[in-house]
């Protein structure tokens, strides 16, 4: 028989976190810090949207770019929120989550060999996705010193003649970095300078905790018209489940990412998008609610973290902290093995995000402070065994 | 700040201040001379506990009573209020808008015994036209609470 396989596919490897679910979920009684989505429920005014439009039999396609009065209600509140303004009609569109928004993007824009850059550690489906579409990633590695930020020269270095698109992956997961706008002013001249575009995955930016909200790079002087921008319900409003994300960009390059979402997806969940429209609409109160739980969780576990002497550089961003384990003489995947097997805290291994996650662990806040007082108890003893004096 | 500390305090009054200080990026001390000038300020009028009584052996009955009064004269229904409130078996007295003035709630161990004190002491009163009495048969959410609230974490381990 025939191997039935692409080599494409066989290719692709496996997500570093799938291969430590499968241990985790055999054990009892381990607190997870593992999650990468909110611990909140969804809004009940969003449920009950849900609830009332599933009864009143709105269970029908939508029109491949969505909902008219959620596109609408997006643009509106990507106006407010960011200060760029995109025509509901031929500038935005709604996916299935922000991840099929990357694809797409990767789809739409690449040509075989064609190079992305993608800063690392970052989300798990950049690369695949630029693999699969058949560009060629090219890696640049955040460093600690930088606060695991991107600059211009890290950029600037990384670029050749074949670069086409950069993936600005923040606030970053599993970081919890962010870029202020003197950080995206820098990148953006070279951007227009070397000719780029931007895939500005933008899931977590309703969680910021600085002074001053997100800044996205599509409201800079000439980076509207390179930049395709990615947001979604999942992590603001605690929606994973309704699978739902969005995209803002040029109308041609929208138009052609939504051709391909049309043959593939057809149009996003409907009972998801009559939803949302209540989320965008009458939940912003919630979600800064959930985003000062965040923040104070944050600054407990800076603190918590402090007093066990785990250096962790502050993020200001998305619900992670990355504290950096090389002290012990583990991997990242030993030291979250052993965390695992002796005091039954599960984190993720940085590598799991880049080969340069390696010497760091991902924790997410995502939990209530009872739960997190627990695992730093753990924690807490676990470093003390292990600390080489 | 105030408005911070307060969220914290209304779900959680036995909330350890250091752990409090932290989460909110101030000091100790800060936090506690603001909860003391608010306690002076009768923001803070008293620190409760929410117990669902259903799960223990106590017995106790609550009711909503409507009560419709006639206002008096300089006074308006504030010294009516009083006279109701002062009673110990009083829970809560708000003034309402609508059909009725006054809505009281009341706890009793019996029924028999509530409805003795809406007769005799309620009723009774001169400025009091009507009363409406409710039992509360079940609480589902109190204060802000479900009683019973599933805790389940239906997230997956690792994503």
């Amino acid at each position: 028989m025939r191997n039935p396989l692409s080599d494409k596919a066989v290719a692709l490897q496996p997500s570093g976190i799938r291969k430590f679910f499968d241990i985790v979920s055999e054990m009892d009684d381990v607190i997870s810090l593992g999650v990468g989505e909110p611990d909140f429920d969804t809004p009940w005014a969003v449920r009950d949207e849900g609830i009332y439009t599933l009864e009143r039999g709105k269970t029908f396609y939508t029109s491949n770019s969505g909902l008219k009065e959620l596109r609408e209600q997006i643009s509106i509140n990507v106006k407010q929120r960011l200060g760029v303004s995109y025509d509901p009609v031929s500038e935005v569109f709604v996916t299935v989550g922000g991840s099929e928004g990357i694809d797409l993007a990767c789809r739409a824009m690449l040509n075989p060999g064609d190079e992305v850059l993608v800063p690392q550690p970052s989300y798990v489906a950049y690369t695949p996705c630029i693999t699969l579409a058949g560009g060629v990633p090219v890696t640049i590695e955040l460093k600690e010193e930088n606060n695991f930020r991107l600059t211009a020269q890290e950029v600037l270095d990384a670029v050749t003649d074949k670069t086409k698109l950069l993936i600005l992956p923040f606030p970053n997961n599993p970081c919890g970095s962010i870029l202020e706008r003197e950080d995206l002013e820098a990148i953006a001249k070279v951007v227009i300078e070397k000719d780029l575009y931007v895939v500005s995955d933008e899931i977590y930016s309703s969680l910021v905790y600085t002074e001053e909200p997100h800044v996205s790079i599509s409201s800079l002087p000439g980076m509207r018209e390179r930049t395709i921008l990615i947001d979604g319900f999942s992590k603001a409003y605690a929606m994973t489940g309704w699978r739902l994300g969005y995209v803002c960009g040029p109308a041609a390059i929208v138009q052609q990412m939504v051709k391909i979402h049309q043959y593939c997806i057809m149009c996003a969940p409907t009972n998801s998008q009559y939803a949302a429209v209540v989320a965008l609409r009458d939940c912003q109160d919630e979600v800064r609610k959930m985003r000062d739980a965040y923040n104070q969780r944050r600054r407990y576990l800076m603190y918590a973290f402090e007093q066990m002497g785990l250096p962790c550089f502050e993020p200001f961003g998305a619900f992670y902290m990355f504290p950096c384990i090389k002290e012990f003489g583990m991997t990242s995947d030993e030291f979250a093995t052993k965390l695992l097997q002796e005091e039954r805290v599960a984190v993720v291994p940085g590598t799991a995000f880049g080969d340069c996650g390696e010497g760091y662990v991902r924790i997410s806040y995502a939990y209530s402070v009872e739960q997190l007082k627990k695992a730093m108890e753990r924690l807490g003893r676990f470093v003390a065994r292990h600390r080489k004096v | 700040m105030r408005d911070q500390i307060l969220t914290f305090l209304e779900r959680n009054s036995r909330i350890d201040l250091d752990e409090l200080a932290i989460m909110l990026g101030a000091s100790r001390e800060v936090i506690e001379a603001e909860i003391r000038q608010m306690e002076e300020e009768q923001v803070i009028c008293g620190y409760s506990t929410v117990i669902n009584w259903d799960k223990t052996d106590a017995e106790k009955v609550t009711a909503l009573i409507e009560v419709r009064v006639t206002p008096q004269r300089d006074m308006g229904f504030d010294s009516i209020a009083e006279r109701i409130y002062n009673y110990p078996e009083v829970r809560s007295v708000y003034l309402i808008s609508g059909g009725y003035d006054l809505m009281v709630i009341l706890e009793g161990k019996t029924l028999r015994e509530v409805s003795s004190f809406v007769n005799s002491k309620l009723a009774s009163l001169d400025t009091v036209i009507s009363t409406s009495t409710h039992f509360i048969l079940k609480k589902y959410k109190a204060e802000g609470t479900i009683m019973d609230k599933k805790e389940k974490d239906e997230r997956m381990m690792l994503t």
